[in-house]
């Protein structure tokens, strides 16, 4: 792991400070005592301080929240974020033209006041496309990660907990499915259902599971050493409640930060399937779509075309990576 | 003010030769944009050759101490007020350059996990010699240095260590290269902190050892630092003793343990299980309350609220260091004088019901053996374990890491499957090689403590969860009934309906400890294995703990198979004791039995090596040469390569002794008939 406590190799070796910076509720990081030890109990039962120190969960939560409002990626992104919720949302209530049946007289118009991004080569507002197009493409990558993360922790939890041969087997077709990339894979989809949201979804539901599967499988070994589960096992229980009560509250952090992560890769994805033309169909406003539709005419010099569909993707795609970046920093320690 | 007596009464005292000069030293640490005071108004001195302790629990802020001489407090920490002076030069207001070489050359630090101090992919020779070439030298001279220093650490073969990465090494080797180390550059002022803690008994006792003969050696001032009040009474001529931030109590080591003038160390030394002390007789008494939470300073003394000698001038008015006896010691007592007069909080006798050694062991173990594959290699864990438990007894089960303690533990319990042909039953039934398939009535019957708590209870669980699904899962109940039962076990291992809403995390040590016990329990078990329970634990936490164990045991005729490495501990608790070694049982009798002797020859450098705070009554025998790999068991008898007794005749090499009944009772796997043993530990000891 890249958080690992700092050694003290670091600090012994002459004229280096260890200089870490004491992190959030780790109190071992601020030269606090582990909240573990201190107060010694009694036998006389006498009460006292338990909570004194307090470094409950929804205390660490809230910490976490104030420390990524206080983080200039995350407010940055969660801006532009919210930018194309909105857009996604109430877009058609607020765009300035049609964006799907535009006048046929003023095509590949360059940006100007009364289109502030231009006009394509049908004559519909760039601007107006740009707006609606984050709709398809939000609700799309959304659900396929949701699926992918939920497919993906199941999995991982199986292969992580069974391990032996359901590892082995799975682990083995997880690399098998890896080693294509995602558009490949997709097209195989696309060509044997035909292109569809649903079928995107699907597509990217899939991969991405097996993917976060590797990481909560990861999380899982880690997990089923510690002696919870020896003490799980002493009492009989079941695997499911093993794997779903005890271990998945556990290892809710390295989900929720490869939630974030591939929420961004499936924004690209969904974005390359369009561009190709098996993602998001026409006339659905659609950025990848879009881009591919115009990125011909750029040698002609109708730059706008492109640019801005293009720039809609970069947008989302950085603003939900510097979300999940801050996640991490803050969840992970 | 008055704290100035203290400065007053120790400069005197040294005079001229003080290395380690720390007057009023406050540190504190900005957590949250709060203050927090670490430590609070700490002053000693150190003079040259001479060897200071300081002593406490977790959370005194010992270590905070030794960060702020080094200058390593994190980076929100910093000494708020005071100063430290390390021959005669303020730590504070050195430069860059300044600090570097007082590093370098003027203070060394050798800290708790030597696996921790080395790097692990660069070879030992490399990272030694380095010491010296920062000090100056080229590099060929520096590796002459660096061989010459591993031999000053008694290092009888230094060229292959030099040779050889860390983790090639074992513990107590790789301590004696940090302390080579260390003492490269020969500095004024070495810190050990907690330098044996991660150490076998066996080869703690080399370290100390070392440690002594090499202070003859260099001119060091030492700090050293533990949460072993035996081992800092057996190291050093001085000691402080830290509470909350506080140094509550400093004098001579001697006379602080002999006569301790602060109700926290009268305390803390009857927490600590000591000769003749029985979980009937004489027992531990513990400190009631809670220490302070850190930062939270209050008023009047720091140990008032925990203090049965207190009044209102304690809570309100802060005790200054009192000087005390000849006037080298200091106390913040108000009551200083009357401190050994602190009454106990538990009551010293208890009458617990014999084990019934008569009825049929309620455990029976025959010919257990565990053979581990590590990368195709055969490594024995346990070869031909029989013990027997009865009914209502403890059953002690000792040895040092690599003995198979825990892997007997997990073997019993059903988590790790022994070799075929080893024989487990529980009250007469045959037991399943694995838990999953077991009954549920075993399963019930056999419950196990794990040595760390935080590592046993589901950290995302409350108290209430923790305890309630073992009632469900064991003893059966639902609704209002294990309603009741809940409440009734969280009172019967004194905790407070308060603590169920609460998670781990928001558990002190004990507390936690507390709910893996009161878990263990659900389900009323005929046998609880017990793997060191208490290792994790600070001393008087460990006292209630041992008391508590004791306590439900009478209450619940339960047997224990309880595993230490603490002898002390083991004696305090149990009523018969295995002394393991190398998966082996090398002596296996009552508790009385293997204390008085004749022992084992093992048995008996384990015995003399656990420095204790009754003296150094016994010479100590030292073990030669390292702990065998179990995987590469010495032949015959596997202790021979360690064994101060080993016959000449040759049989210890040849011939492994059979675990043999040498008086009614006591058994012990040694070639040296027992009387002859007998004899010639009588004349040592």
């Amino acid at each position: 792991m890249a958080h690992a406590a700092p050694r003290d190799y670091l600090a012994a070796a002459p004229g280096v400070s260890p200089d870490s910076p004491a992190l959030l509720s780790d109190p071992a990081a601020i030269g606090l005592p582990p909240p573990a030890s201190p107060p010694p109990s009694t036998d006389g039962g006498a009460g006292g301080a338990a909570g004194a120190l307090d470094v409950s969960s929804r205390r660490i939560r809230r910490e976490q929240m104030r420390l990524l409002l206080r983080s200039a990626p995350f407010i940055v992104g969660m801006v532009l974020l919210l930018w194309w919720v909105v857009c996604a949302i109430f877009g058609r209530l607020f765009v300035p033209y049609n964006p799907v049946n535009g006048s046929l007289l003023q095509f590949n118009l360059a940006p100007s006041g009364t289109h502030w991004f231009g006009t394509d080569s049908l004559g519909r507002d760039v601007l107006s496309r740009v707006i609606v197009g984050s709709r398809e493409i939000l609700i799309v990558s959304v659900l396929a990660t949701v699926l992918g993360t939920a497919l993906g922790t199941a999995l991982g939890l199986v292969m992580g907990y069974f391990r032996g041969i359901v590892d082995n087997v799975v682990g083995r077709l997880v690399d098998a499915v890896l080693s294509l990339p995602v558009v490949i894979v997709a097209l195989l989809f696309v060509a044997a259902v035909g292109p569809s949201a649903r079928t995107l979804i699907l597509v990217i539901g899939f991969v991405f599971a097996l993917i976060i599967a590797r990481t909560v499988r990861t999380a899982v070994l880690q997990e089923r050493e510690l002696d919870y589960i020896a003490a799980a096992r002493l009492r009989d229980e079941s695997g499911a409640h093993i794997m779903f009560v005890e271990i998945l509250p556990n290892i809710s952090a390295p989900i929720l930060v490869e939630f974030t992560v591939r929420l961004g890769y499936a924004i690209f994805a969904i974005a390359t399937l369009s561009f190709l033309g098996i993602g998001i169909q026409p006339p659905t406003p659609d950025w990848g779509a879009d881009i591919a539709a115009s990125y011909q005419y750029l040698a002609a010099g109708y730059w706008w075309e492109t640019l801005f569909p293009a720039l809609a993707i970069a947008s989302l795609v950085v603003a939900v990576n510097l979300i999940a970046d801050s996640i991490e920093a803050v969840v992970i320690r | 003010m008055s704290t100035d007596v203290s400065a007053v009464g120790t400069a005197g005292r040294l005079g001229e030769t003080v290395v380690l000069d720390a007057a009023h030293v406050d540190v504190s640490y900005n957590v949250r944009g709060t203050e927090r005071l670490a430590v609070r108004d700490v002053s000693f001195q150190i003079g040259r050759r001479e060897s200071f302790g300081l002593v406490g629990e977790s959370g005194s802020g010992k270590t905070t101490v030794a960060l702020a001489v080094t200058r390593y407090l994190a980076r929100n920490g910093r000494v708020s007020a005071g100063s430290i002076t390390v021959n005669g030069q303020d730590v504070a207001s050195l430069g860059r350059h300044d600090l570097r070489l007082l590093r370098a050359r003027t203070v060394s630090m050798v800290y708790q996990e030597p696996g921790r101090a080395l790097n692990p992919s660069i070879k030992v020779g490399r990272q030694v010699a380095e010491v010296f070439e920062i000090a100056g030298l080229n590099r060929s001279d520096a590796a002459g240095r660096a061989e010459e220093a591993l031999r000053k650490v008694q290092i009888s073969d230094p060229g292959r260590v030099l040779r050889s990465y860390p983790h090639q090494l074992s513990g107590g080797m790789l301590q004696r290269v940090v302390i080579a180390m260390a003492l490269g550059a020969e500095p004024n002022l070495l810190i050990l902190d907690e330098p044996t803690t991660a150490l076998d008994a066996t080869v703690e006792a080399e370290i100390l050892e070392l440690i002594s003969s090499l202070r003859e050696d260099f001119n060091t001032a030492i700090l050293f630092i533990s949460h072993n009040l035996a081992v800092i009474a057996k190291m050093c001529e001085r000691v402080g003793v830290m509470y909350a931030g506080e140094l509550v109590e400093e004098g001579p080591a001697r006379e602080v343990f002999e006569q301790p003038r602060h109700p926290y160390t009268v305390g803390l030394l009857r927490c600590i299980p000591r000769r003749g002390q029985r979980k009937d007789h004489g027992r531990l008494d513990s400190i009631p309350g809670f220490l302070p939470a850190p930062g939270e300073v209050p008023a009047g003394c720091v140990f008032a609220q925990r203090c049965a000698l207190a009044d209102d001038r304690c809570t309100t008015e802060s005790p200054p260091p009192y000087p005390v006896g000849d006037g080298d010691r200091t106390s913040r007592c108000h009551y200083h004088e009357r401190a050994p007069l602190l009454p106990r909080a538990t009551p010293e006798d208890v009458r617990l019901p014999a084990p019934d050694s008569d009825a049929a062991p309620v455990i029976s173990l025959r010919r257990v053996a565990k053979t581990f594959t590590v990368r195709n290699d055969k490594v024995p864990a346990l070869v031909d374990v029989d013990l027997d438990l009865y009914l209502g007894e403890t059953l002690g089960l000792v040895g040092e890491s690599g003995s198979g303690k825990t892997t007997l533990a997990r073997v019993l319990v059903g988590l790790t499957p022994p070799d075929a042909g080893s024989s487990l039953e529980l009250e007469g039934s045959a037991l399943a090689p694995l838990a999953t398939k077991r009954s549920r009535e075993q399963l019930k019957g056999m419950q196990i403590i794990f040595q760390n708590p935080d590592s046993a209870l589901n950290r995302r669980h409350s108290v209430r969860h923790l305890i309630d699904r073992s009632l469900t899962k064991l003893a059966g109940l639902t609704g209002a009934a294990r309603e009741q039962s809940l409440q009734e076990i969280v009172r019967s291992v004194r905790m407070e309906p308060r603590h169920l809403g609460l998670r781990p995390s928001q558990l002190s040590g004990g507390l936690k400890q507390r709910v893996a016990i009161a878990r263990a329990f659900a389900g009323r078990p005929s046998v609880l294995v017990c793997d060191e329970p208490t290792s994790a634990l600070d001393v008087s936490v460990q006292a209630a703990i041992l008391n508590l164990l004791a306590d439900l045991q009478a209450k619940e005729r339960v047997t224990y198979l309880f595993i230490s490495h603490d002898l002390a501990v083991v004696r305090y608790l149990a009523d018969r004791i295995a002394v393991l070694y190398l998966g082996r049982v090398m002596e296996y009798a009552s508790a009385e039995a293997v204390f008085t002797g004749p022992h084992h020859p093992y048995t008996e450098a384990l015995l003399s090596a656990v420095p204790s705070l009754d003296g150094a009554l016994r010479e100590r025998i030292i073990l030669s040469g390292e702990i065998p790999s179990p995987a590469q068991p010495p032949s015959g008898c596997v202790f021979h390569t360690r064994c101060p007794r080993r016959l000449s005749s040759g049989i210890c090499e040849s011939t492994e002794p059979p675990l043999a009944e040498v008086e009614p009772g006591h058994s012990m796997r040694c070639h040296i008939p027992p009387s002859e043993l007998r004899a010639l530990q009588q004349i040592e000891s």
